[in-house]
């Protein structure tokens, strides 16, 4: 059946996102948390992360164009990052953010900049695999089937 | 006139008339004028004592004078008158003349005195001139001396200070050739080492041995010497003669000689000749204060020699220390990248390590789920049991460098003993079974089921040790015997420092694995713990493993209070590994949480603590709905807060745990814990205040607990891990969450 296929795919897909990197343990814990009482948790964190992202991204942006760099609020902006993306188990994003946090403590502007890159490239790539997890989740609802829980003992 | 004369009176001759009367005229002139020079002159000269002689002398020559004068009128008749004006003055004259005459004779022998007092004054003065001559010449040496010790004094430099006294000596004594012969190694012969006018060193020696040389040795007086002596012989035969030559000895003190009061015998002392040689043209000789000069330079040249030899050694040792110290530095910096680049080495591998390692638990864990025959499920089971003891490796071997300075702690906990051992050898079966070997367990029977301590840890050692059994025996049995040591076996002689001491709640399990494998000789044995040492014999040499194995068990074994070594009776006799450890008794053997690896039911939607009311403190949007989505998933009654005045205001008594999210190193968070202290100091029904953080630092909890948290939780949190946290929390009041 169609929704058996679909359903399948979203395994397989979320098995990929598992060994390429992108997903650790804690997505599995917050897909855990999401039951019948709070159906949408899992997709209302997710987009409450883009929001906050976009938002410290652009922030990170206009303070490393500044003339004089304030490293400690783009630390404090990182560290927020990668707490966001750390919660959610946005793996890449995370590690991007803790090799940024590096260059922060050492004051390299050029090593901020391209972990800056690094980090944005990260979330875009993370962005686009979650809408893809969504849109298959949701194409499952329409069709009428339950996304399959992904169960295990940590 | 009457004329008494006996000749008769011829007629008066006008010519002799004449003559006698200009005569007479010419010397009253004479007799008049010279009174008038005299007055005059003594006018002149005040000094002159005899004034009153002057009077008379000039009474005299004037009355001699008118005399003549008078005499004019004589030649012609003259009248009584003039015969009698004559006559008084004649008389006059001859009286006063009288007069003078006696007084003649009291004054010239004064006036004689007078020149002689005068000759005496100049031979005094002439003298004294001399006198004072030689005082200078003796002061100007003295002088001479002053600068040239200054000059000698004021370089520390050996060469510097010879050439300068040579110069200076030279200058002063206005020298031919100034020469200074220097003892050899040998000490046998002398060797011209610097002259004054020379200028190409023409290396030359003369025998020490020499009676002159020996003459002028003995004392420190400077010796005259003879200008045929071979130390003598410097400038060429010139035409004249050639000037006199002195000699000093110049003593070459050593740093020895000054910690010796008396001076030692001269055959062990080591001199110099300074050989001075004055102009070959010149008729001067050597004077006393000379000599002295040079005995003088003598000395402060020895003096100014062996400060510089002394200040020589110091700037050598100095510089010896310098660079010694650099070196040091630089070795000690170096050790430090050296550690720092292994820290950051160890931290970023081990980052890098629990990535895949994440994948693969996740993965299985997955696979777990689905659908999968026994004997799928069991090899996944194996999969995932193995890679939890990988991660733990991998976290050990992190801890290896934190084991180096004592900071790692053991995870005591209540485990179920026998399963750990059945655990053990569940893994090690396919293994030795696939080498054909025959593994046996026994437990004895007063074996305790359960014991307090370090599960994972314990089961990594016993899991090593027997590994080792296995990779090293080709064939033949592994028997592994586990009981408890009696405190008499306790006590062994090759581990004197091992003292055990049983008490009521604890026991010592003593584990010994035996196998028929290629053994150990006897001398490889002390270096089988040591860290990344392997054993090379051909038998070994490809059978893997980092060697670092036994050194970690070794470690745990030593937080265990216990002791590990290996009996072997030599090469291909097989060996006996042995351990020790001490474990507690578990007090209520129905309390017991079962270990994490075994499979633990889930229970979804099991609300352990219903109701229970918690704060939620966090800055993060996304770490702080999860956190909250997780407690609800727990039953909990959950407020959260963004900040921590919201903290502050939303906190009462009605909370049980507060949790705080602290990011970057906290005045916040030690602000907030004090001001919860505060507000519930009264009442003792004070919230928990845990820390939620991803800082897995020591010092992070060591803040924590300073400021008065009660329990630190580590980000990531599982459900499983906030339910078990929670539960802990709630039992004990406390939790610090081991790191």
């Amino acid at each position: 059946m169609e929704v058996v296929q679909i359903q399948r795919n979203l395994v397989d897909y979320t098995k990929s996102l598992f060994m390429e990197g992108f997903l650790d343990g804690q997505f599995l814990q917050l897909q855990q948390l999401q039951d019948e009482s709070n159906p949408d948790f899992v997709a209302e964190v997710v987009s409450l992360f883009f929001d906050d992202s976009q938002k410290l991204l652009n922030e990170l942006t206009i303070a490393l164009d500044q003339p004089i760099v304030d490293f400690k609020k783009v630390d404090a902006h990182v560290h927020q990052l990668k707490g966001s993306s750390s919660s959610i188990g946005a793996q890449k994003v995370k590690n991007a953010c803790i090799a940024f946090r590096n260059f922060c403590e050492v004051q390299n502007i050029e090593g901020c900049l391209t972990c800056l890159q690094q980090v944005k490239l990260e979330y875009y790539l993370a962005k686009n695999k979650f809408e893809t997890l969504f849109r298959l989740e949701q194409q499952i609802v329409a069709s009428g089937g339950s996304i399959p829980m992904i169960e295990m003992g940590f | 006139m009457a004329c008494n004369c006996i000749e008769p009176q011829g007629p008066p001759d006008d010519l002799l008339m004449k003559y006698q009367y200009i005569s007479d005229f010419f010397i009253a002139l004479a007799y008049f004028s010279i009174p008038l020079e005299l007055i005059y002159f003594v006018k002149k000269s005040a000094v002159f004592p005899y004034r009153w002689v002057l009077v008379q002398f000039g009474a005299f020559i004037v009355l001699c004078g008118a005399t003549h004068l008078i005499n004019l009128w004589t030649f012609t008749p003259h009248t009584r008158t003039v015969a009698s004006v004559m006559t008084t003055a004649k008389v006059l004259t001859a009286l006063v003349s009288c007069v003078t005459a006696l007084m003649l004779v009291h004054i010239i022998p004064d006036l004689l005195s007078v020149k002689t007092r005068e000759l005496f004054l100049k031979n005094k003065a002439a003298e004294l001139d001399r006198e004072m001559g030689l005082i200078r010449t003796q002061e100007e040496t003295g002088r001479h001396v002053r600068m040239l010790t200054h000059e000698i004094r004021s370089t520390l430099d050996r060469h510097t200070i010879l050439r300068t006294t040579l110069v200076e000596l030279g200058r002063t004594l206005s020298l031919e050739e100034c020469a200074l012969w220097m003892p050899t190694r040998t000490g046998l012969e002398l060797q011209l080492s610097y002259t004054l006018r020379q200028q190409n060193p023409v290396v030359y020696t003369v025998p020490i041995h020499h009676p002159v040389i020996n003459q002028v040795f003995s004392t420190n007086h400077a010796i005259n010497i003879s200008p045929n002596c071979p130390v003598a012989r410097l400038r060429p035969a010139g035409k004249y003669l050639p000037g006199e030559v002195v000699a000093v000895r110049v003593p070459l003190l050593h740093l020895s000689n000054f910690h010796i009061n008396d001076w030692p015998e001269l055959s062990t002392k080591r001199y110099a000749l300074m050989v001075l040689m004055l102009p070959s043209d010149s008729a001067r000789q050597w004077h006393i204060h000379e000599l002295e000069l040079v005995e003088a330079v003598a000395d402060q040249v020895a003096v100014a020699l062996s400060h510089a030899a002394i200040l020589e050694e110091s700037m050598r040792a100095r510089n010896l220390l310098m660079e010694q110290n650099v070196a040091l530095d630089l070795a000690r910096r170096e050790a430090e990248t050296a550690i720092h680049a292994r820290n950051d080495f160890l931290a970023v591998m081990n980052h890098e390590m629990r990535t895949p390692m994440h994948a693969i638990i996740a993965l299985s864990s997955l696979l777990q789920e689905t659908e999968l025959t026994p004997e799928q499920r069991l090899m996944v089971e194996t999969i995932l049991k193995s890679s939890n003891l990988l991660a733990t490796l991998i976290n050990d071997v992190l801890d290896l460098s934190r084991l180096e300075d004592g900071s790692l702690q053991l995870d005591l906990g209540t485990f179920n003993l026998y399963a750990v051992f059945k655990e053990v050898l569940k893994l090690i079966k396919p293994i030795a079974s696939v080498k054909k070997l025959h593994v046996s367990l026994s437990l004895a029977p007063d074996l305790p089921e359960y014991a307090i301590g370090d599960e994972k840890r314990l089961m990594q050692t016993i899991l090593n040790v027997v590994g080792n059994a296995v990779k090293f025996s080709k064939e033949g049995s592994i028997a592994i015997t586990a009981f408890v040591a009696k405190p008499e076996t306790l006590r062994d002689s090759r581990a004197p420092e091992f003292l055990p001491v049983p008490s009521d709640n604890h026991f010592y399990l003593r584990v010994q694995v035996k196998d028929s494998g290629c053994g150990v000789s006897p001398q490889d044995i002390p270096n089988l713990f040591t860290k990344f040492a392997q054993n090379q014999s051909t038998a070994t040499r490809n059978s893997g493993g980092s060697g670092l194995g036994l050194a970690i068990c070794k470690r745990f074994v030593s937080l265990m209070e216990g002791h590990i070594w290996i009996e072997s009776e030599g090469l291909g006799k097989g060996c006996t590994a042995i351990f020790i450890v001490k474990l507690g008794i578990p007090e209520r053997m129905n309390e017991y949480k079962l270990p994490c690896m075994l499979k633990m039911p889930i229970n979804h939607g099991h609300t352990a603590f219903p109701g229970l009311k918690v704060l939620v403190m966090d800055e993060n949007g996304v770490s702080r709905t999860v956190t909250k989505e997780l407690l609800m998933h727990l039953g909990c009654d959950v407020t959260t807060v963004g900040s921590s005045d919201e903290c502050l205001r939303s906190v009462s008594h009605k909370h049980k745990v507060v949790f705080m999210d602290i990011c970057v190193p906290g005045t916040d968070s030690h602000r907030i814990t004090d001001r919860i202290h505060e507000k519930f100091a009264k009442c003792n029904e004070r919230p928990l205040i845990v820390a939620l953080t991803g800082n897995t630092d020591k010092l992070t909890k060591e803040n924590c607990m300073r400021i008065g948290m009660d329990g630190l939780i580590l980000k990531p949190v599982s459900l499983d891990k906030m339910r078990s946290v929670l539960s802990d929390l709630l039992e004990h009041r406390v939790l610090f969450e081991g790191i």
